[in-house]
Formats: structure tokens, C-alpha cells, sequence
């Protein structure tokens, strides 16, 4: 027995004095679902670089130590979380602190529309589609998704119905206090966009204290027939937390999901983005862009699985690397052999700006039809010295003209936001982090 | 204003510049002519501070300082400005934001507060009109997508906004139509004051046309070969460049 199985039965242990605390709830059908993760979990194992998908993100750190579930409440008043919030936008807000849900910070429903915008604890055992979509995309096959069910907590139950467009962007902001001792918070997102609705998803990550902690966060999303979503998932937490973050995406027919991941990463953090287009026509595009320094780790897995005919793909990640760190890219596309007239484009640019720091980018397309369109190209490359000289030439200095390259090397990802408040929320923070 | 004295320059291993003199005053205007590969474009971009460049001896003082012992950035904020050959293309950076922030790093250097908002559109509005540039292209990101007679407008655009005390221009005419060539060198001549110099690189004579240098110098092979006034840049223009090769 090793030390990781250890861990993995500390979580099991601890599930009993968990479901003790459920009181009432032990009984419901939610809990049947934690029930039966648990015992999933008992089968599964913490990943080690031997796996394929995990060869260049050793999570050791993560897999080595016991973070506990139990996680202390936290009282934040409006003007602790004003800095988080997007300026324009006063309605569809959700907050969560240290994993629970805050009804007092959020801002529901405030207009007149009909998005249903709640916490998932309080719907799970009342709305039958939650229910019943809960689990079906992000199944218990990794010991990250099991462990997240298993202590099902709270996170944020979207649903659009028909035809409704969202002009607000649907704001969940997890903010974690960072105090304290290792603690793991359990975000689980569910998403249902109805046909031909149209909406904004912002998935929010922020902590208040550079504290050592473990995010495990799940996050479901349907985009059902000619449905629009665009999520924008932006991750500036401690620089001491720990982050695993999955994504799964059913795209039904002509569905059009689009997906941005803007992250400054953790001390590790490792995101798992999968979409499946279910049926024809659809359109996909997933973009990144990721900052990190020092001894951070940031790893990308996406997964685009081209499963029906006539559907575009377009991915777009950027790294900027610094210090010691490491960055993984993994883009993995998979045009099955009914998927003819596919169109899948690919694309990862990272800048490195010191010695020691690493990137693995692996494109991975796995092509069995044979009237397809496929590219995908990856880049390395220190900062333009053309354009840095013709930068100092101008009298612009060595720290201002690096600032400039590096914000201009992230433009095209931010400005493929459409949103203007969000994208200066991200000029900002791209501002503060160079500009130090 | 500039004393270049003996100056060598090895790029690669290989010497380029083989001992340059030339002195510059204040409200002079410099052509500096020469066949392909003599090395003009060479001392052009030695004068920014290109890193590139192995300074082997010699040296250049810019208004009693050593130029050579400046950075880059430090001597733009001394006054000296390149106009390049080929100006760079900065995708996702806006003219604007270039110009707002070497404006401001000079003035930081030279102990001024940055400058006002207002006062730098205002600025921007009156230095557009002397290259009749047009305000999209200045909202645009640099040089991005300028065909080749906007990218030298553009350099002459920041020149005008920088105000330098010293400016080169290399190779400013190359690719120009008459029409551009004109805009330029208006622009140039209207920035032109006693206190302030300019050197005119070229390989023809036609942009002197227009920029009247006040002295012309032939570089070959590394060395100024030949200094005249204006009328040499005719003389040239009539024999070639084959008779200073052939020496004599």
C-alpha cells in the first residue's frame, strides 16, 4: 500500500463522519449519488506520470496530503467581493465562499426574466432535469470527478429555458478565504441551455489570502439545439492553492459552445476540458491563455470528440511562462469516422521568458474520416527581438517594453471576449501583473 | 551635436564599418550614400544601440555624451531617433498606446510629470497632419496591415512626436511612390529647426530632391570615401556609384 492509497482512505473514512452531518439528507436520492461515488473512488487511483494523460503533471503534492472536506464557514460583507465583480452588471450573480453558497452576496433574477439561477444543494432534490443530468456528462471515471460527487456539496444550477437571451453575463464567483489548514472545496456546476437560448457563463475563481488550499471543481454544461454558450472560466486564486478543474460539454445539433480559459494559475493547476458535438452542424471554439511564474504548473487537457458530421472546431491556447514554471498543453481532437466535411483547427503560441521555465505542448489529432479538414500548429518562442528593439528604440524601456509584448501577445485571446467589462477585468489584471 | 570618430563595427565576425568619421551640428542636414552592403544601414542601427553589433573601436559622442555606453531606450531619450528600414509590426500593440508610453518614459527621464491626456490628443492631432496621416490607422496596432508607404509616414508620425534632437532616417524612400516620397519629405522638412539635425541614409539620390542635405557623404566598404555639399549626390546620381569603387 502506498502513500497516495492512504489519502484516498482517509477520504473514504471520512465519508462516514461527512454523511453524519447530512442529518435529514442522509436519506434523500442526492445521497444515493454520493453513496455511489464513494464507492467508485474506492476503485480508482490517484494518477502518477506513468499515465499518458498525466506524464509531464506530477500532482504529488496534490495526491500526498489529505485535505479536508469539512470546510469552515466564512462571512464576507459586499464590499470584501466589490473588487471581483465586473462594473455594468448588476444582476445574475452567484457567490460561493469556501464552497457555500452565500444567498446574502448573490444577486439573483433582479430583472424580469425567467433564467433559473440557484445553488445546486437547493434544487437537486426538487428539480428532476438537475437531477437527472447531475453526473451523466462528468461521469465517475477519474478519481477527481468521484471524490467531487462523492461530497457533493453545492456549486451553481444554470437553466435556460427556450428561446431566452441572457444579456447579462451569468456571474459565479468561488472565492475561497485561503486561511486555515488544507482545505478542499467541491465546486459542481450545472448548466442546461435550452434550444435557441443565448448566454454568458463566467466561472469565477478567486481567494482572498495566499493560503494553501485544494480546489476540485466539477462543471456540467447542455448546450442543447442551436442553443449559444460562451464560458468564460477565469482562475486567479493563490498562488500556494491547488487546482483541478473539469469541463464536460454535450453540444446537440447546431449548438454553438464557446469556451475561454484566462488563468494565472496555482501552485498546480490542471484543467480538463471536454466537449462531444452529439449531433451535425455544430460549432465549437475553446481558447486559453494562461500566466504563470515562479514554481507554478499549469496544465490544459482539451478534448474536442468531433462524433457527427458537418461541425467546426477552433482552438486557440497562449502560454506566458516565467521563472521555473511548467506548462502543459494537451489538445486532443477526434474526428470518428461518421464525422465527414469536419472542420478542426488548433492552435498553441507560448512565450517563454526566463531560462528555466518549460512548456509541453502535444497536439493530438486522432482522424478516422476521410473528407476532413485538420490543422493544428504549435509554437515556442522567446519575446520578438525585432520588436522589443524597435520598442526601445523609441525610448521605451526594457520592463514597459516587455509589459507591451506580452499584453500584445495575450490580445487576440482577450479580444475574443465579447464582452467589454470582462475583457478590462482582464486588462487589468494583465496590467497588475506586469506592471508590478 | 554627433562626433563619430574612427568607428569599427564586426557583425557576426565579419567587419562591416572600418573606421567612420563624421561630425553632425545642429541644424544640419546629413545624406549618407553608398552602394548596397557599404554598411549605411549598419551605422544606422549601431547609432540606436542594435546589441547585435560588435563595436571593435572607436568612438561616438552625442551631445558631449558616449553614446556608446547608453542603452537603447537611453538614447532615444537623449534625443536620437531612427526611422527604420523596415518598421516593425506590433500585432495587438496600438499606435496610441506606443506613443503614449515612450512619450512618457522620456519625459519620466527627463524629470517631467507624464503627460495629460487631453494634451497628448491634442499633440497627436497636430503631428498627424504632417504626414497626412489618417486617425484610423493611428488606432490601429503598429504597422499592422500598412502598406509600405504608411509604415514610413508612421515613422516619420512618431519622429514628429518625439521631437528628437538627432534623427536618422534609413532608407526612408525605399518602396515609396513619388506621391508618399513627397508626404514624407515635407514631413521631414517641416519638423526641420536650427536646433535640431538630421541624417538622411539613401541609396538615391531622388529623396534629395526634396530633403536638401547640406553635406553629403559616399560610404564604401565601410569608410566615407568621399564628402561633398549637395552637388555630389548629383554627381552620383549621373556616374554611379562604379567610379568610387573603382577609386578615384
Amino acid at each position: 500500500m502506498n502513500q497516495n492509497t492512504d489519502i484516498k482512505n482517509l477520504y473514504i473514512e471520512n465519508f462516514k463522519n461527512f454523511e453524519a452531518k447530512l442529518n435529514g439528507g442522509r436519506n434523500s436520492q442526492v445521497h444515493k449519488i454520493r453513496q455511489d461515488a464513494i464507492n467508485k473512488l474506492n476503485g480508482l487511483e490517484f494518477p502518477i506520470t506513468k499515465w499518458e494523460e498525466w506524464k509531464y503533471t506530477n500532482i504529488n503534492p496534490i495526491t500526498s496530503s489529505y485535505f479536508n472536506p469539512d470546510v469552515k464557514k466564512k462571512l464576507l460583507n459586499k464590499d470584501e467581493i466589490a473588487k471581483f465583480l465586473f462594473e455594468d452588471f448588476n444582476c445574475n450573480l452567484l457567490v460561493f465562499v469556501n464552497g457555500y453558497y452565500s444567498k446574502e452576496l448573490s444577486r439573483q433574477n433582479c430583472k424580469e426574466n425567467s433564467v433559473i439561477l440557484s445553488n445546486i444543494a437547493s434544487v437537486l432534490n426538487e428539480k428532476k432535469e438537475a437531477f437527472d443530468l447531475l453526473g451523466r456528462l462528468a461521469v465517475n471515471n477519474n478519481i477527481f470527478t468521484a471524490l467531487n460527487t462523492a461530497y457533493l456539496n453545492d456549486g451553481a444550477f444554470i437553466h435556460i429555458p427556450k428561446n431566452l437571451i441572457v444579456d447579462e453575463p451569468i456571474h459565479l464567483l468561488f472565492i475561497a478565504d485561503g486561511e486555515g489548514e488544507k482545505s478542499l472545496i467541491q465546486p459542481r456546476n450545472l448548466v442546461i441551455a435550452e434550444p435557441f437560448s443565448k448566454s454568458t457563463i463566467v466561472e469565477h475563481y478567486v481567494s482572498l489570502n495566499e493560503g494553501v488550499y485544494f480546489n476540485n471543481s466539477v462543471t456540467e454544461i447542455l448546450v442543447q439545439e442551436n442553443a449559444y454558450v460562451d464560458h468564460i472560466k477565469l482562475q486567479e486564486e493563490s498562488k500556494k492553492a491547488f487546482h483541478i478543474g473539469r469541463m464536460e460539454v454535450a453540444q446537440e445539433k447546431s449548438s454553438n459552445f464557446s469556451s475561454h480559459l484566462i488563468s494565472l494559475g496555482a501552485e498546480i493547476a490542471r484543467n480538463d476540458f471536454n466537449t462531444v458535438f452529439h449531433d451535425s452542424h455544430c460549432e465549437s471554439m475553446l481558447n486559453g491563455l494562461f500566466l504563470i511564474d515562479g514554481n507554478q504548473l499549469f496544465d490544459a487537457h482539451t478534448l474536442i470528440d468531433h462524433a457527427k458530421p458537418y461541425c467546426n472546431s477552433h482552438e486557440h491556447y497562449k502560454g506566458i511562462l516565467d521563472g521555473k514554471s511548467r506548462g502543459v498543453f494537451n489538445g486532443k481532437v477526434i474526428v470518428r469516422r461518421d464525422a465527414q466535411k469536419t472542420n478542426a483547427f488548433q492552435e498553441n503560441n507560448n512565450i517563454i521568458l526566463s531560462q528555466e521555465a518549460l512548456i509541453n505542448t502535444k497536439p493530438q489529432l486522432e482522424i478516422f474520416a476521410d473528407d476532413v479538414k485538420c490543422s493544428h500548429g504549435a509554437t515556442i518562442g522567446r519575446l520578438d527581438e525585432e520588436a522589443m528593439f524597435y520598442l526601445k528604440s523609441r525610448g521605451i524601456g526594457t520592463e514597459a517594453a516587455t509589459a507591451i509584448l506580452i499584453h500584445a501577445f495575450a490580445s487576440d485571446v482577450i479580444k475574443s471576449i465579447k464582452i467589454n467589462a470582462i475583457r478590462n477585468y482582464l486588462e487589468d489584471i494583465l496590467d497588475k501583473k506586469f506592471n508590478q | 551635436m554627433l562626433e563619430v570618430k574612427n568607428l569599427f563595427v564586426k557583425v557576426d565576425g565579419k567587419e562591416i564599418l572600418k573606421g567612420i568619421n563624421l561630425s553632425v551640428k545642429a541644424g544640419e542636414v546629413h545624406a549618407i550614400m553608398g552602394p548596397n552592403g557599404s554598411g549605411k544601414s549598419t551605422l544606422a542601427q549601431v547609432l540606436a544601440g542594435r546589441e547585435d553589433y560588435q563595436i571593435t573601436g572607436g568612438e561616438v559622442t552625442f551631445n558631449g555624451k558616449n553614446l556608446l555606453d547608453l542603452s537603447p531606450e537611453d538614447r532615444a531619450r537623449e534625443g536620437l531617433f531612427l526611422a527604420f528600414q523596415y518598421p516593425i509590426e506590433i500585432p495587438g500593440v496600438s499606435n496610441t498606446n506606443l506613443l503614449k508610453t515612450a512619450v512618457n518614459e522620456a519625459r519620466k527621464y527627463r524629470g517631467l510629470e507624464e503627460i495629460d491626456a487631453i494634451e497628448f490628443l491634442s499633440m497627436m492631432k497636430e503631428k498627424m497632419k504632417v504626414v497626412e496621416l489618417d486617425q484610423s490607422l493611428i488606432s490601429r496596432s503598429v504597422n499592422e496591415g500598412f502598406s509600405g508607404g504608411e509604415k514610413k509616414r508612421n515613422e516619420i508620425f512618431q519622429m514628429a512626436m518625439l521631437e528628437p534632437k538627432l534623427a536618422i532616417l534609413d532608407e526612408t524612400d525605399s518602396g515609396l511612390d513619388i506621391d508618399a516620397l513627397r508626404i514624407v519629405a515635407n514631413g521631414v522638412n517641416k519638423l526641420k529647426r536650427p536646433d535640431n539635425a538630421t541624417i538622411v541614409v539613401t541609396h538615391y539620390q531622388r529623396l534629395l530632391n526634396y530633403i536638401v542635405p547640406d553635406f553629403v557623404h559616399v560610404l564604401y566598404n565601410g569608410r566615407i570615401v568621399k564628402s561633398g555639399g549637395k552637388e555630389l549626390a548629383f554627381e552620383l546620381e549621373e556616374k554611379g556609384y562604379d567610379w568610387i569603387k573603382e577609386g578615384k
